[in-house]
């Protein structure tokens, strides 16, 4: 259980303020246009020790809190989106193993590693062929004594070329069903990848998120021993959910202040006129607002069941993760789009420093990844049962 | 009951596995037991049995084997849920 010590959620946030303000965000521009992974702003938090924030104390880690890895997103989502998604998604990994793994003595030596490494993990949960349910796959691990080999048709991979190890998603066996699942942790020197597909998007596109041919050999040692089922419902698909969520946040914050910097620089040119677009301004303050309390109710609901397995298999609560995604994906479109109206010309501008030109192009991309209509679709087919009152 | 829910799960399970081939307390989800089809059975069932799941119930734990589906139908039904 994470200790929740406000001053070092003050002082992790004031970290991520610091590394956004003075290197991520400086990087951003040339990020998104080069489609580039930001190395700027993955070192930076390296140095501070950031990514290992979440491991508990006994293993060297920081012993952040779930609420602290929000607000780290948040911060960092304010000055570059590719930082912080990449943040957030290796969050999620080593959220797993935190979570999952300590059963495990490979696996709490792994978390002994990563504090002293501060290595970067990817997530190759998605496969080519199962019509983008993660909880199903067509590879498999194949055993041979204390080896296995596995090969996956990853129809993406954020970040592969640039992680250190991928936690990959596989059937338990050859012969198990497609919903049998492991995660497997893919060591870098167990793996090649081989590019199918490029990465070049309307937004995050400094993710690098290209789909790869993913061929291993590995120990069995590095199979996550509990299963996937409940690796995923326990804390991949909540983490995953408040940790983008947190992250879209910080892009609708940062597009918020740059129409309240807009109508101050307007307000200051004709003393005693207030701009027109000032009430759009108080508008768009009000739904970020509703945004920020949306993510900030998920996150406080999760920790309050995070030790409750039982709980958290609940169909109720997946509706309330699933809800979190879908609302906070639409906000993010709705206060960016208002952004952009209060600015006018200045937000449709690429090079001014008003532009929402990135923020509008990333804030797209949150109704994408894991597609809102699947996430409606399965609670649809909950609610049929489910009553949620 | 158990053989009213064994047909309904090899009816609406979408298992990889015959259930005639499965313990009472074999893992069902293991057999293949989606999400998705997890409602379609819930919904079975509370037409056959005419009970509603409450909210409660609605966990991954209950619909795991066919021995908690019965407990839980007993529950709801009044019947003795440990009667085979």
């Amino acid at each position: 259980m994470p200790v929740d010590s406000p001053s070092l959620s003050t002082e992790l946030v004031e970290k991520a303020h610091n590394i956004g303000a003075t290197i991520a965000g400086p990087a951003a521009d040339a990020v998104d246009r080069d489609a580039r992974f930001p190395t700027e702003g993955i070192n930076a938090l390296k140095k501070e020790r950031m990514m290992s924030a979440f491991v508990p104390t006994e293993f060297g880690g920081l012993g952040c809190s779930v609420s602290d890895l929000s607000a780290i997103c948040t911060a960092l989502g304010q000055y570059c989106s590719a930082t912080a998604m990449v943040y957030a998604m290796h969050q999620i990994q080593v959220a797993c193993i935190v979570r999952h793994g300590q059963a495990s003595p490979y696996f709490k030596q792994y978390l002994t590693e990563l504090t002293e490494t501060e290595g970067l993990i990817a997530s190759a949960t998605s496969e080519i062929g199962v019509g983008g349910d993660v909880r199903s796959s067509i590879c498999a691990v194949e055993r041979d004594g204390d080896n296995y080999t596995l090969v996956k048709q990853a129809p993406v991979i954020s970040y592969g070329e640039h992680a250190d190890d991928i936690l990959t998603t596989a059937r338990r066996a050859p012969d198990a069903a497609s919903n049998d699942q492991v995660i497997v942790m893919v060591r870098k020197a167990n793996r090649t990848l081989e590019p199918t597909g490029d990465w070049n998007t309307l937004g995050f596109r400094g993710t690098c998120s290209l789909g790869f041919k993913l061929s291993v050999k590995g120990k069995v040692e590095e199979i996550v021993p509990a299963p996937y089922a409940d690796i995923s419902s326990q804390t991949m698909l909540p983490i995953s959910h408040i940790v983008w969520t947190s992250l879209w946040l910080g892009i609708a914050t940062n597009a918020v202040s740059r129409a309240r910097a807009y109508i101050r620089a307007e307000a200051r040119k004709n003393p005693g006129k207030t701009p027109a677009a000032s009430v759009r301004l108080a508008e768009v303050v009000s739904t970020l607002q509703t945004m920020r309390a949306t993510v900030a109710d998920a996150t406080r609901e999760y920790e309050r069941a995070m030790d409750d397995p039982d709980a958290l298999s609940s169909m109720a609560f997946a509706i309330r993760m699933n809800n979190l995604k879908l609302t906070c994906s639409k906000l993010v479109i709705d206060i960016v789009s208002q952004a952009l109206l209060i600015c006018g010309m200045a937000g449709y501008k690429i090079n001014s420093p008003y532009s929402l030109s990135r923020h509008l192009r990333d804030a797209y991309g949150a109704a994408i990844m894991i597609n809102n209509d699947r996430i409606y679709g399965s609670n649809a087919a909950m609610l049929l049962v489910s009553k949620d009152d | 009951m158990t053989e009213r829910i064994r047909d309904i799960v090899q009816q609406h399970g979408r298992l990889s596995t015959e259930v005639s081939q499965l313990a009472d307390t074999s893992d069902l989800y293991q057999a293949g037991l989606t999400s998705h089809a997890s409602v379609n059975l819930m919904l079975a069932l509370e037409e056959a049995f005419n009970v509603e799941f409450p909210e409660r119930m609605l966990r991954r734990r209950t619909f795991e084997t066919i021995a908690n589906i019965r407990d839980a139908i007993g529950e709801l039904t009044g019947s003795p849920s440990a009667s085979a």
